[in-house]
């Protein structure tokens, strides 16, 4: 894999930036060239978010992401805005719960899972993010589980380790999805 | 670590110990991260009450020998002016950041570089220049505070450091080597010493025309010496480029993405990437001009670096300018389709 451009988008409050920060981070653990550049400004209080993530093996230029790899989306409007964006061949990972449409884009894989309502049934309250970034992992495998675990350890602040049990759980969750 | 953290981090590392800002998108979070650490090693993080009172705090700090700095964003530089030029009237040392954003006016919130011209040709009234200094990614931005408070304290003169929204609110993996802070003496400085020695005095003002007629040539001596040492810049893929993109900040990092895929269809473009934009590299542009069949120049701007471009190739070879502005990011697909307009034009 020479490199991976994603896209992570929905409201703010869902743990978007947190979640490409998990996969920025996963990237670094395993030594590769990363970056993560988030929208920014009134968009970011209540209203939608968004972030560019760039794993690659050689220096990243632009890291601003407008033709992703692979997305993550986990509301209409994110939805919407991307889905015509996602490179043909790539991957999209839309949180059925809340987008109740699908692509007719045959050339790319589209995989929706119900992340909102699965993390309700695991007692996974606030992971659907998580659920979704494993269902990432497993049809893109932008890093591996190690180096997931470990960029979760990472960014699961100090005061809040309990919290990692759950989210290895998630991602779990999400790779069966 | 995000590129404003970054900066501020490097600040610390650098031995500054006085920063003075008011907040500001996109740089807030320098002046968040400086207030929370800059109390536990001893220093003075003031925030206050507005850009030109931290401007004039700076002055008083860099006044007193340390190392001082003020950050933030495109309207706030501009309130800034009257005091970088009076601590360049007075021959002080400091250190400005200025992540850009959209403007003129109040503008907008996201990234841009339209305030070349103002960094490079005015960042006050008066005879003057600053260092300007133009990273291009969160390790170079640590890199150069340190080299922007080395030679800002050389001098005698402010440094600015010339970031974007991009710039500052992007995450990349960054090192903080261990390095050693430049200790500079400075004679002049107003500390304080209880009447043992000759008092110093701190002035811009020389009501004398030949007094600061004087004063203006000495400071012009030595923005010489900084012209003959002090210019930066990176080469990409020059040497056989018959198109040389010149680009600083995040459009060059577009455009080495554009030069990338053009060299992947075969179109041989380079990059020449200015980290100093005063002094402006032009030995690099002039060099390039024995390879180059044209030049283009990408800003998030309307076009302001390329006048230097056009001074610097002096009519020799055709410089094409591409931008974006009002916050906008070109994509390396945009740039790409430039240059494949140029090169179909030059063959």
């Amino acid at each position: 894999m020479a490199g991976i451009n994603m896209v992570f988008a929905g409201f703010g409050g869902q743990g978007i930036l947190f979640t490409g920060k998990v996969c920025a981070y996963s990237g670094l653990m395993e030594e590769k060239e990363v970056s993560w550049l988030p929208s920014y400004g009134p968009e970011m209080r209540g209203g939608t978010a968004n972030c560019s993530v760039c794993i690659s093996d050689e220096p990243i230029g632009s890291p601003l992401v407008l033709t992703p790899d692979a997305l993550i989306a986990m509301n209409i409007q994110s939805y919407d805005k991307f889905i015509g964006a996602v490179v043909p061949g790539g991957v999209a990972v839309v949180d059925s719960t809340l987008v109740d449409k699908k692509t007719d884009r045959d050339d790319i894989k589209a995989f929706y899972v119900p992340a909102t309502q699965m993390a309700n049934d695991l007692q996974l309250q606030g992971l659907a993010n998580i659920i979704l970034l494993g269902k990432l992992l497993k049809e893109t495998g932008f890093a591996s589980m190690e180096a997931v675990e470990k960029a979760l350890a990472k960014c699961v602040p100090p005061r809040k380790q309990h919290l990692l049990e759950p989210n290895m759980r998630a991602i779990k969750a999400g790779m069966e999805a | 670590m995000k590129g404003n953290e970054a900066l501020g981090e490097a600040a610390l590392r650098a031995g500054c110990r006085h920063f003075f800002g008011y907040p500001i998108t996109p740089q807030t979070e320098l002046s968040a991260y400086l207030s929370k650490v800059m109390p536990k090693v001893g220093g003075t993080f003031l925030q206050a009450e507005s850009e030109i009172a931290a401007i004039n705090m700076v002055l008083g700090a860099a006044s007193a020998g340390v190392r001082a700095m003020t950050s933030s964003s495109s309207p706030g530089i501009s309130l800034k002016c009257e005091g970088i030029s009076y601590i360049a009237g007075s021959d002080l040392p400091c250190v400005i950041v200025n992540v850009q954003r959209g403007g003129p006016g109040l503008g907008g919130i996201q990234p841009s570089q339209a305030d070349y011209w103002q960094a490079t040709r005015a960042p006050g009234h008066g005879d003057l220049h600053a260092i300007v200094f133009a990273p291009s990614t969160v390790q170079e931005m640590v890199d150069i505070v340190f080299r922007a408070f080395d030679k800002a304290d050389e001098y005698r003169m402010p440094s600015m450091i010339l970031a974007d929204g991009m710039l500052g609110q992007m995450m990349e993996p960054v090192e903080f080597p261990e390095r050693e802070v430049h200790k500079v003496e400075k004679p002049w400085a107003t500390n304080g010493h209880k009447g043992e020695r000759k008092h110093n005095i701190v002035n811009s003002l020389f009501l004398q025309p030949q007094q600061l007629e004087d004063k203006v040539k000495e400071r012009f001596a030595r923005y010489d010496l900084v012209k003959q040492n002090e210019v930066l810049a990176e080469e990409y893929l020059t040497e056989d480029a018959d198109i040389v993109l010149v680009a600083y900040g995040a459009s060059s990092r577009i455009s080495r993405s554009a030069v990338n895929s053009a060299r992947e269809k075969g179109i041989k473009a380079g990059l020449i990437r200015p980290i100093t934009l005063w002094p402006f590299p032009e030995k690099n542009i002039q060099a390039a001009c024995k390879t180059a069949k044209a030049f283009l120049t990408v800003e998030m701007s309307m076009g302001q670096m390329v006048d230097d471009v056009r001074l610097a190739v002096n009519g020799a070879r055709p410089v094409y300018f591409y931008g974006r502005t009002g916050g906008i990011i070109p994509s390396p697909a945009e740039v790409l389709g430039q240059i494949e307009e140029i090169s179909g034009g030059v063959k």
